[in-house]
């Protein structure tokens, strides 16, 4: 009798323990927001911008998605020892120059990097617009970006439209057309 | 007396500072999830640089590490803290021993419990033959 109880404890447990694995697995599926964003894009689709609060690395403070409400947004993702992030820089400060009395924002998204490398960066290539750390990696998983450099484009509605661009922007004329076509986007002109 | 004064110097005496081999195999590269020992990565390349410099300006280990976090986050460690969420990477595998332990203890003294099968009365033709052998094994 003992031991058919134990048998039905031990079985107990196992099924308990596979319902746990289960119930994590789907919890993470569930909150995995940016695990499908490249290919919503890929399919020409324009998904919602994932929302983020994260801290300025250009003054004090944090920006959120939200307080560019009604703006359009290129969300660039950049480290100071990408070769290819440096090279691109120069476009994305042009862009934003050019651009901002429309509304158009150029955010640069620090990540894996020492925060000195990153602020003599900034000086270096001259950025001059606003610039987040994402030191959890936290923006970098909801957009499902896989490296740097790598560019999203968001519109005044805050969906994410274009195309995701892996690799500076800069880089071939493929991504030169891109750009200019995920500003328009984003812009709505 | 003078080895009493050197006693003294060496208890009070601070630590040693750290080295980088001290620290690089205790934090990991976060582009490509080794230690960085074993990186070259460009960002593991400047992680060294940066501890070199804190070693230089005589942080401790302990606060080389805590500035890493402070810039990486709690991955960058390659062991995860004794704290919080992280806890669960070091109470797990004991729990689990301990369960492990736990259901053998059980089954073994189940098994040291368990009634031996009593010896009914032999078959009359497997007793014959026992009988037989016995006789034979003994002549």
């Amino acid at each position: 009798m003992t031991g058919a109880r134990l048998k039905v404890g031990a079985q107990a447990l196992a099924v308990g323990l596979v319902v746990a694995l289960l119930a994590l697995l789907v919890w993470k599926l569930v909150h995995d927001e940016g695990s499908g964003i490249p290919s919503a894009l890929a399919r020409g689709e324009q998904p919602p911008a994932p929302a983020f609060t994260l801290p300025r690395l250009d003054r004090e403070g944090t920006l959120s998605l939200a307080d560019l409400r009604g703006q359009a947004v290129v969300i660039n993702f950049w480290a100071s020892w990408c070769a290819p992030c440096k090279e691109e820089a120069p476009v994305l400060e042009a862009a934003w120059r050019e651009h901002r009395d429309e509304g158009l924002v150029v955010l640069g998204v620090d990540f894996n990097d020492l925060r000195s490398d990153a602020l003599a960066f900034m000086r270096e290539v001259g950025m001059t617009y606003p610039v987040v750390y994402d030191r959890d990696g936290e923006l970098v998983a909801k957009y499902g970006a896989t490296g740097v450099p790598e560019t999203f484009f968001v519109d005044r509605r805050g969906r994410l439209v274009g195309k995701r661009i892996a690799g500076a922007v800069n880089a071939r004329d493929e991504f030169r057309r891109d750009f200019e076509e995920g500003l328009r986007l984003a812009l709505g002109s | 007396m003078t080895l009493l004064v050197a006693l003294v110097a060496v208890l009070l005496a601070a630590p040693a500072p750290p080295t980088l081999s001290d620290i690089e195999d205790e934090v990991v590269c976060p582009t490509c999830q080794v230690t960085l020992d074993q990186s070259n990565a460009p960002i593991a390349e400047r992680m060294r640089a940066y501890i070199r410099e804190r070693i230089a300006a005589g942080d401790s280990k302990e606060e080389i590490k805590a500035k890493l976090v402070e810039q990486f986050g709690p991955r960058v460690l390659a062991v995860p803290e004794r704290r919080g969420f992280d806890l669960i990477a070091w109470l797990l595998p004991i729990g689990g021993a301990v369960l492990a332990a736990a259901v053998l203890g059980a089954l073994a003294w189940r098994w040291s419990r368990a009634p031996r099968g009593e010896a009914g009365p032999l078959a009359p033709d497997v007793e014959r033959r026992l009988d037989e052998e016995l006789a034979r094994f003994d002549g």
